[in-house]
């Protein structure tokens, strides 16, 4: 949260240093502050960060259930270890990641605001003009989408990065941070991708 | 009574098992023995099915397990109890959680009576009043407790313990030993315990089986140990001087 919010302020800021012609009006810097946020911003920068937090926790607690033997435990049981374990945290990531989000870009929305009325940059009325101005509906759809893919790549490439771990603590550990590499990774790539797919 | 037949098992070019029959008895505490690294666990783990042998087959009481169908092989994954090395309790649940999880996964015990068995389960391996406690706040020798609480717990025919007393000092072994032999003859269960420890062996070998290197090389009981005349098996047993002395006076 914090972090979107100082997102949308800085991007507020700098579109306003950017544009400095008296022939663009003022409220362009809140419309330009909306596309960048919904379409890039808050998806990507929020998936990076939930790559960090929640995908290394993901691989981290499943690693340390393989070399505990905690996965062989319900394997004996007659337990599918895998859609037990794994299925539950793909579905609450693709569940809850848009909602962050959404919430994050909501955050990033006020922090312009903010900082943009406050700086003197434009008025409320001038910022609230830009964000409605010219609005796409389908630019949400496509920013969902987005998120729909991120919180899938991060939660399938995060748990079977755990699931697979072979060894001990050591091993734990690496195949925690290499979730949060291959997921970032994975993101990057989808995110060009989709752009060039979808736009 | 478990019976193997022929077992074989390498990973990629390395062979681990090779070739290993033998018969599990009912009733008794049967122990699979050897030094570190010569495939115990991987047997273990091929006989209840974790990992796919390469060649051979495992009967449970005549019932190929090997090539069972899903339907037999579930039948017979409800027989079997297993103690892990570490425990492998699940830390988010608690001591009762954990004990219970068989219950609510393989039978259709109304809630009163599964927490009627999980205390049975828990008195008979001398834990009471831990019921709500996490496995991180408890230790090593209770957490060996509870994972033979919950091995037993739904009435298994079949239990397998993967070193069951390693990171526990002495006297706490012998007890879980001990515990294991007890349960083995009260429920007239077929236990097979993988091990290196020499005081299992002497203690609760009734039937042993000597694996060096992926084969078998000796099977006996207890008694009969130190006189089995097979080299390897003499160097595994008498590492110490006073096995050597207990050898010398014999
Ligand atoms: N999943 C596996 N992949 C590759 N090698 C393995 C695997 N499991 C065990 N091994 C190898 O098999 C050998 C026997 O291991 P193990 O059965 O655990 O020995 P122990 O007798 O100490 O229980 C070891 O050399 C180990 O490295
Ligand atoms: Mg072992």
């Amino acid at each position: 949260m914090l972090v979107s919010t100082f997102m949308g302020a800085v991007t507020t800021l700098q579109t306003g240093a950017n544009l400095v012609s008296p022939f663009v009006p003022r409220f362009i810097i809140s419309n330009v502050v909306r596309e960048m946020t919904i379409l890039e911003l808050a998806p990507t920068i929020m998936a990076v960060i939930y790559a960090g937090k929640v995908g290394s926790s993901m691989a981290g607690g499943l690693g340390t259930m393989r070399i505990t033997e905690q996965i062989d435990a319900l394997e004996v049981m007659g337990i599918n270890a895998a859609s037990y374990l794994v299925l539950p945290k793909i579905v609450a990531s693709i569940l809850m990641y848009p909602l962050l989000v959404i919430v994050a870009a909501v955050c990033a929305l006020m922090g312009g605001y903010l900082v943009g009325t406050l700086t003197g940059l434009l008025t409320p009325t001038e910022y609230v003009y830009g964000i409605r101005y010219a609005f796409n509906p389908y630019f949400i759809t496509f920013a969902l989408i987005k998120t729909f893919v991120f919180a899938f790549l991060i939660s399938t490439i995060s748990s079977f990065k755990g699931y697979y771990t072979q060894g001990g603590a050591l091993e734990v550990g690496i195949a925690s941070t290499q979730a949060v590499t291959s997921s970032i990774i994975a993101i990057l790539l989808a995110d060009y991708f989709l752009a060039y797919l979808l736009i | 009574m478990i019976k193997i037949k022929d077992i074989s098992k390498s990973f990629s070019d390395k062979q681990v098992l090779a070739g290993i029959s033998g018969e599990l008895e009912k009733g008794k505490t049967n122990l699979i023995i050897g030094s570190s690294g010569t495939g115990k666990s991987v047997l273990l783990k091929c006989i209840v099915g974790l990992i796919q042998p390469d060649t051979g087959s495992v009967f449970f009481d005549l019932r190929n397990f090997t090539e069972a169908d899903k339907e037999m092989k579930s039948d017979i994954r409800r027989e079997i109890g297993m103690l892990f090395q570490g425990g492998a309790l699940f830390d988010s649940k608690n001591v009762q959680e954990n004990v219970m999880f068989p219950l609510d996964i393989l039978t259709k015990m109304s809630p009163a009576e599964k927490i009627e068995r999980v205390n049975f389960c828990l008195k008979r391996v001398g834990l009471e009043g831990v019921n709500k406690k996490m496995p991180s706040e408890i230790s090593g020798g209770m957490k060996k407790r509870v994972g033979i609480a919950r091995a037993i717990v739904n009435n298994p025919n079949y239990l397998f313990c993967d070193e069951p007393n390693s990171g526990l000092d002495p006297q706490t072994s012998i007890l879980i030993d001990e515990l294991i032999m007890e349960i083995t003859h009260e429920f007239d269960i077929t236990t097979v315990v993988v091990t290196h420890d020499m005081n299992s062996v002497l203690g609760i070998g009734e039937k042993i089986m000597f694996l060096y290197k992926g084969n078998k090389l000796w099977e006996g009981s207890n008694n009969d140990l130190i006189h089995s005349g097979v080299k390897e098996l003499d160097d595994f047993v008498f590492t110490n001087k006073v096995m050597r002395s207990l050898k010398d006076k014999a």
